[in-house]
């Protein structure tokens, strides 16, 4: 739920889609680190305002998938549309892609020299060229939304990871993205941090933001996902809405592993 | 060190340590003839009248054995800081025994020691100030070229620094002040004193550089990336801002060096410290008294620097914790 000091949502989101195709389109993306095949030809649409959860044992080759969406891997082979952007190396595309894409990092990755303001505001006004004053105002607008305007003039190291992780959320949101890349947000977190960011996610998922997460909690995924997404070695090996996924998953290996992580 | 929580018994306590190091001590001063030093003759009213030669040195030798022996037994007894103070007055008594063994003209240091920081001390720390200003920017710029992608710079960048840090300073002087007069510029002595100064620790200060931006993790080069910044504003508003906490201590460190290396360009006329001390004293033959009293102010100048060093690294570290 949004709270209600919050602005309302849609004056804060992009305006919406031109197209009613894929706002993601991946097609037979492979890559491959030496000789150790990555991913093994993904296969992905994503529709505007859904949002997908990405699973797998650790080195199944889902972090480096959504890595590979705003290029911070490259891939050897197939295509990728990122809203209506076909993804080259080259710098405008990039450029273009990486405007429209927002990301969230396991390990946080704020500035830890600039205040949570500073790290806020910084990317707009250098990107987007955004005044200043308005910059700022967006800024404590997303610090709200995510619950921790009181804390803008501190510096990173001053904040529980929670806290910190919420900031880097609305960092990415500052930017105004169509979609929002999750790279295990929780996973450097204590436990007790972890339900204000799942949190703070699950009301950005209904607000109608494209949000792809990759992610081991999987009560948020059965909560808030609209699909679910099983890799394993490089490949997506099963996906499906979370009930269908969670009650009764077809492939072996997501048997497997939902009976591992779930049982513990 | 990080220091365990044991407590050991004290080794200036113990018999054998003691009687090991006044052994030591004995034989050295017997081997090295103690009794025909000027140690004999600080103690020739007790052992004069031991007549034999060998007699005396044992005599002096014992002395300065149980001398040496009880001094560290009972400094061991202090704690840490009453020991630092206590070793750090003896070593400076002797060394002012030292030099008072020279025999020196203090009125001629007199004369001469105001002199020499008006003009010396003062063009030894602008020249040094202004060269480590300089070398601050090409170790920017040496360091971001040898990281960066472009062929020309790295090459352009690496052959800086090697040639910079694989010739004697003292050779560059000369090659500089004498040889770009070849190319039709005449120099001024302190503009190539600078120059020279301030390219060799430049590429030495380069290295700093690069390890500092190494140094930053990944994440930081990501999230800029991930967040639509370009290459120049990544660089200028998040990795060097952050690598700067780690290349300010260091590059103390060498302004500290610079400023005794910067005595080399005395060897182009520069009325520097080193050039003051070398000519001053000439014309009396007072050589020794003009080094030592550059000595001291050499010292004296790097002590408050290390202080002013210890004071920004506290700072910079309570910045960012």
């Amino acid at each position: 739920m949004i709270s209600p000091t919050a602005q309302p949502s849609t004056a804060l989101l992009s305006p919406g889609p031109l197209t009613t195709g894929p706002i993601v389109s991946v097609q037979d993306l492979k890559k491959w680190y030496g000789p150790f095949h990555a991913l093994k030809g993904i296969d992905l649409d994503v529709a505007v305002g859904e949002t997908v959860v990405i699973c797998g044992p650790s080195g199944s080759g889902k972090s480096t998938f959504i890595r590979c969406l705003n290029l911070l891997e490259d891939f050897q082979e197939g295509r990728v549309v990122i809203d209506g952007q076909p993804l080259t190396r080259e710098p405008a595309a990039v450029a273009a892609i990486r405007r429209s894409v927002g990301m969230v990092f396991q390990q946080f990755n704020l500035f830890p020299h600039l205040t949570v303001l500073e790290n806020l505001m910084l990317a707009p006004r250098l990107v987007h060229k955004t005044p200043e004053q308005e910059a700022r105002a967006t800024a404590l607008a997303y610090l709200n939304r995510v619950h921790i305007g009181a804390q803008a003039d501190k510096y990173p190291d001053q904040l529980s990871g929670g806290q910190q992780q919420r900031v880097a959320i609305a960092r990415a949101l500052c930017m105004r993205p169509r979609i929002l890349l999750f790279d295990e947000p929780t996973s450097a977190l204590d436990p007790e941090m972890v339900k204000e960011v799942l949190e703070v996610m699950g009301e950005l998922a209904g607000d109608g933001i494209t949000m792809l997460c990759v992610t081991h909690e999987m009560g948020f995924a059965r909560r808030v996902a609209d699909r679910v997404i099983f890799m394993d070695h490089g490949q997506i090996v099963e996906q499906g809405p979370p009930g269908q996924f969670f009650d009764a998953p077809q492939h072996p290996r997501a048997r497997e592993f939902l009976s591992q992580i779930l049982s513990h | 060190m990080y220091q365990d929580n044991v407590i050991r018994p004290r080794m200036t306590d113990s018999p054998a340590f003691l009687g090991g190091t006044a052994a030591v001590v004995f034989a050295a001063a017997c081997l090295s003839g103690a009794g025909q030093s000027g140690l004999g003759g600080l103690l020739a009213p007790v052992v004069n009248s031991l007549s034999a030669p060998a007699l005396r040195t044992v005599a002096v030798a014992l002395t300065l054995a149980l001398a040496f022996t009880a001094n560290i037994h009972l400094i061991g007894k202090l704690p840490l800081r009453g020991q630092v103070i206590a070793v750090w007055t003896e070593l400076l008594l002797l060394f002012l025994v030292f030099f008072d063994s020279f025999d020196l003209s203090y009125s001629f240091i007199g004369t001469k020691v105001g002199f020499m920081i008006t003009q010396g001390v003062l063009t030894t720390v602008y020249v040094s100030a202004i060269s480590i200003a300089f070398a601050f920017v090409f170790a920017l710029l040496g360091s971001t070229a040898k990281l960066s992608g472009n062929g020309f710079a790295v090459a352009v960048a690496s052959f800086y620094t090697s040639f910079f840090r694989g010739v004697p300073l003292l050779i560059q002087i000369y090659l500089i002040y004498l040889g770009i007069p070849q190319l039709g510029y005449v120099v001024d002595a302190i503009p190539a004193g600078v120059m020279a100064l301030s390219l060799c620790y430049g590429a030495y200060m380069t290295e700093i550089f690069r390890a500092g931006i190494m140094s930053i993790p990944k994440g930081q080069w990501e999230a800029s990336r991930a967040l639509g910044l370009t290459p120049w504003h990544t660089l200028s508003r998040i990795i060097l801002p952050q690598s700067m906490r780690l290349i300010i201590p260091p590059t103390g460190n060498q302004f500290i060096a610079m400023l005794k290396d910067s005595s080399l360009v005395s060897v182009i006329g520069v009325w520097e410290l080193m050039f003051l001390a070398r000519t001053q004293g000439r014309a009396e033959f007072r050589h020794l008294e003009m080094l030592i009293t550059a000595a001291v102010l050499y010292w004296a100048l790097s002590f408050v620097l290390e202080r002013v060093q210890a004071h920004l690294e506290k700072r910079f570290n309570r910045a960012h914790r």
